[in-house]
């Protein structure tokens, strides 16, 4: 019995990348273009935004939860970095305090689930619209524009020829993956999803831990955000908007099960790409947009479709 | 006359492992015919392959006489088979009558339109002949376990099923639930209907079966008929061995008090619960399902609030979590294996270490090898039967699986372990196993307070024994004056000291 499950693991495991590869290829057949360094760089780049929301609602989602209001964390957190600078405060400083922002609203997410015992779907529903509707009345409703030229470094710039956005994809995916992989509070969060009772009567305070990882997932979605002001060079107070729908396709495609306890962040990085090349692709092949949403939704429903025959 | 079922030489594998080799089983009308065995002896499959759920490889099955076979659930039914199983399949927020003729409405001529005042009458029909006054338009979910199962077996009848399987259908029910159960079998064996009754419990399959047919890894070891054979006899042929005790109780030194509780209370579920349990001493909780000793295990553990006082080790502290009843010296083993007590979908590995990941990491990060020296030794102490230690907990046997929870809690090293039904689901050999650990646990010094529904066992392992009835203490024993019967007594409510 152990034997057949581990293999089965295996499958699971491999389908995302043999998706992937997949993919590529036949892309590289059909459009010259696509496997140039120069293309490569450019749908990672894109890939990264989706992929650093994407890695915290992996851990949401890991613990059978679901964040929708990452979209709003980025555009109010952006906002806040972006009216701070706009108005001379250092750099780093308004940074600081755009993540440390986003953080906040995760935990406020966080608190509501866990000490208020709100369905997760609900509760960042509801904070989704907060969120955003904050922006608004922050904003005004306009592009907080006039950032300092140093601050496009962060997602514009270039490091060693890779670009800045694409460095922020992968340590942010090598620390997460340690995280999850060997710290105890990584186990926490697969313990947690898989059986709450269980973990709770293990004296593990699994509030805490549902807390814990919608402040992550609020913390990844604010640095997506000061990637994507600064890609932008202005903060607009529609960023975001649905963004949390990709970075569940992205999660899901990766092999994570919504219901919990199962899953891996390698796959999310990989689900992530699957959509941005599919996007890229698309976009090279002179697809209309209208076709490629049918198509991006069609290559999800596919996935889990195969994702359920297997588990048969 | 012929059998009402003769299964033949019936054989079964699972990619090339064999489960069923040679098997034969027989029932007639009217008879109750218990099948026992651990744990993976193959009687579920056997019963699979009566019902229709898995086809055999080779064998004949014969239902009065002519060859069989059911190739799916519905084919079975059909033939007249019904299985009662052991969590029941029914659907809480329908009515008694719409689980009973869920599938098979009666309508109104072809339109389509339920023919309720029929079902109605129908649903009441059956459930006057089982002597149930029941209401066919109560939800199932307010009825008691005992009661959904009755409609379960009203459910059978009114499918005209003439065979009938009983997998452990008293596991879940209170004693007055098993009279009123025993009843209705009786009733039952008067209209000719054959029963097919697999339990755990020794005492209820004397008191219930005619024949007794056991089977060992997937063999047939044989039939006896109930009036002539012994529990001794039975318990070797499902082992294959001699166990010399069901309850091999050691004498101990009874030291320090190592947990005392004080007027505990819980608003609703326990009322002045005072008691106190020593070192080397077990302490058995008996009572009725519902009697409040699971909450009392809980409410010591940590979960809900609770008033009076709790004292470990002389100190008295205040247990807000099952962190905090971890730290003071305690573990709690639940009843609800799968619900509670492991996370089916980590390996064998992560549960055991779940609750002592504090002292398996180091900043944070959890050592590997300290971990995999960890969990090589607790499958060793435990004697867990696994092929390695990544392996899913749920790809285990109940027994494995309940030496995997007392592993993770044994590392915690406790002064006070609390049981709630610790074998129960476990077959025989199994339980043996978790009896001699209790006895080296208590040897050492632990204090072990052991809540159980099997009386045997309470009357078998405990010091002392504690009876519960509605969330309060109604009577203490010494293991001297225990018997069945003053437990019983006040397990129902009758004041009695011993």
């Amino acid at each position: 019995m152990g034997k057949v499950r581990g293999k089965s693991g295996i499958l699971q495991r491999m389908g995302p990348l043999v998706g992937l590869i997949l993919i590529v290829f036949i892309l590289s057949i059909v459009n010259s273009d696509f496997l140039t360094v120069g293309n490569i760089f450019n749908v990672l780049r894109q890939v990264s935004i989706n992929a650093l929301i994407a890695y915290g609602m992996t851990f949401v989602i890991l613990t059978g939860g679901i964040d929708l209001s990452v979209g709003s964390i980025i555009a109010l957190s952006s906002a806040f970095a972006a009216g701070m600078m706009a108005t001379g405060t250092n750099s780093w400083l308004a940074i600081g305090v755009g993540v440390l922002s986003g953080t906040l609203m995760g935990t406020i997410n966080g608190v509501v689930i866990a000490r208020g015992k709100v369905a997760p779907f609900i509760a960042t529903l509801a904070t989704m619209t907060i969120f955003r509707g904050l922006t608004l009345v922050y904003t005004e409703g306009k592009p907080i524009t006039g950032l300092p030229d140093s601050f496009g470094m962060i997602g514009r710039g270039y490091l060693f020829q890779i670009p800045m956005p694409v460095i922020w994809m992968l340590v942010a995916f090598g620390a997460l993956y340690v995280v999850l992989k060997f710290t105890s509070f990584g186990r926490h969060v697969f313990a947690l999803g898989g059986n709450e009772e269980a973990t709770r009567l293990s004296g593990i305070n699994t509030k805490r831990v549902k807390i814990l990882v919608y402040s992550i997932s609020g913390l990844l979605a604010s640095l997506s955000g000061i990637i994507l002001t600064s890609r932008l060079n202005s903060a607009q107070p529609t960023a975001g908007t649905s963004y949390e729908l990709d970075a569940i396709a992205a999660v899901v495609l990766g092999g994570t099960s919504l219901s919990g306890g199962k899953g891996w962040i390698a796959g999310t990085l990989i689900g992530a790409m699957i959509i941005g090349i599919l996007d890229n692709g698309l976009n090279l092949l002179n697809v209309s947009s209208f076709y490629q949403q049918v198509v991006k939704g069609g290559v999800i429903l596919l996935a889990v479709l195969l994702d359920r025959s297997k588990g048969k | 006359m012929t059998d009402l079922l003769t299964m033949e030489g019936i054989n079964k594998s699972f990619s090339g492992v064999k489960v069923l080799e040679n098997v034969q089983f027989s029932l007639r009308q009217g008879e109750v015919h218990a099948l026992m065995g651990e744990n993976g002896a193959g009687k579920s499959t056997l019963m699979k392959i009566l019902s229709g759920i898995y086809s055999k490889d080779a064998g004949s099955v014969q239902i009065q006489g002519t060859e069989s076979v059911a190739s799916s659930p519905k084919t079975a039914q059909g033939l007249g088979v019904a299985i009662i199983h052991q969590e029941l399949n029914m659907i809480p927020d329908l009515s008694i009558l719409e689980n009973m003729f869920l599938g098979r409405e009666f309508k109104w001529g072809r339109t389509g339109f339920v023919n309720w005042p029929r079902m109605r009458s129908e649903a009441k029909n059956y459930l006057q002949q089982l002597g149930m006054d029941l209401n066919p338009d109560s939800l199932v979910g307010e009825l008691s376990v005992g009661q959904q199962q009755m409609v379960e077996i009203a459910k059978a009848l009114s499918m005209h099923a003439k065979i009938l399987v009983l997998d452990e259908p008293t596991a879940a029910l209170t004693k007055r639930e098993i009279e009123k159960l025993f009843q209705l079998i009786a009733t039952l064996k008067t209209q000719g209907v054959g029963m097919i009754y697999i339990s755990h419990r020794m005492e209820e399959i004397f008191q219930i079966s005619d024949r007794i047919t056991v089977l060992r890894d997937g063999r047939y070891i044989g039939t006896r008929d109930t009036n002539v054979t012994t529990m001794d006899e039975l318990v070797q042929m499902m082992v294959g061995r001699e166990i010399k005790e069901r309850f091999p109780k050691v004498e101990t030194n009874i030291g320090e008090e190592r947990l005392r509780v004080e007027a505990l209370a819980q608003a609703g579920k326990l009322y002045d619960i005072n008691f106190s349990v020593r070192a080397g001493e077990i302490l058995g909780i008996a009572g009725l399902m519902g009697s409040g000793r699971s909450e009392l295990a809980k409410a010591l553990f940590g979960v809900g609030k609770y008033q009076g006082k709790i004292y470990v080790n002389g100190k008295l502290v205040r247990i807000n979590s099952p962190a905090d009843a971890i730290k003071a010296g305690m573990a709690l083993i639940t009843e609800d294996r799968k619900g509670e007590g492991l996370v089916s979908d980590l390996s064998v590995r992560e549960n055991l270490a779940l609750p002592n990941l504090r002292s398996l990491s180091r900043l944070g990060f959890i050592g590997h090898r300290m971990e995999q020296d960890f969990v090589g030794d607790s499958i060793k102490k435990l004697n867990v039967k696994v092929h390695h230690s990544g392996q899913l907990v749920s790809s285990l046997s109940g027994g494995n699986q309940q030496k995997v929870v007392i592993g993770k809690w044994l590392a915690t090293q406790p002064k006070v372990l609390i049981l709630d039904e610790p074998t129960r689901g476990v077959d025989i050999g199994a339980k043996r196993e978790i009896y001699d650990l209790m006895n080296q646990l208590v040897q050492k010094g632990v204090a072990i307070v052991m809540i159980s529904s099997e009386l045997p066992e309470v009357l078998g392992m405990s010091d002392r024994v504690l009876v519960m009835h509605e969330g309060r203490i109604t009577g203490e024993f010494s293991r001297e004056n225990a018997t069945q019967e003053t437990i019983m007594v006040a397990a129902t409510g009758g004041k009695s000291h011993g």
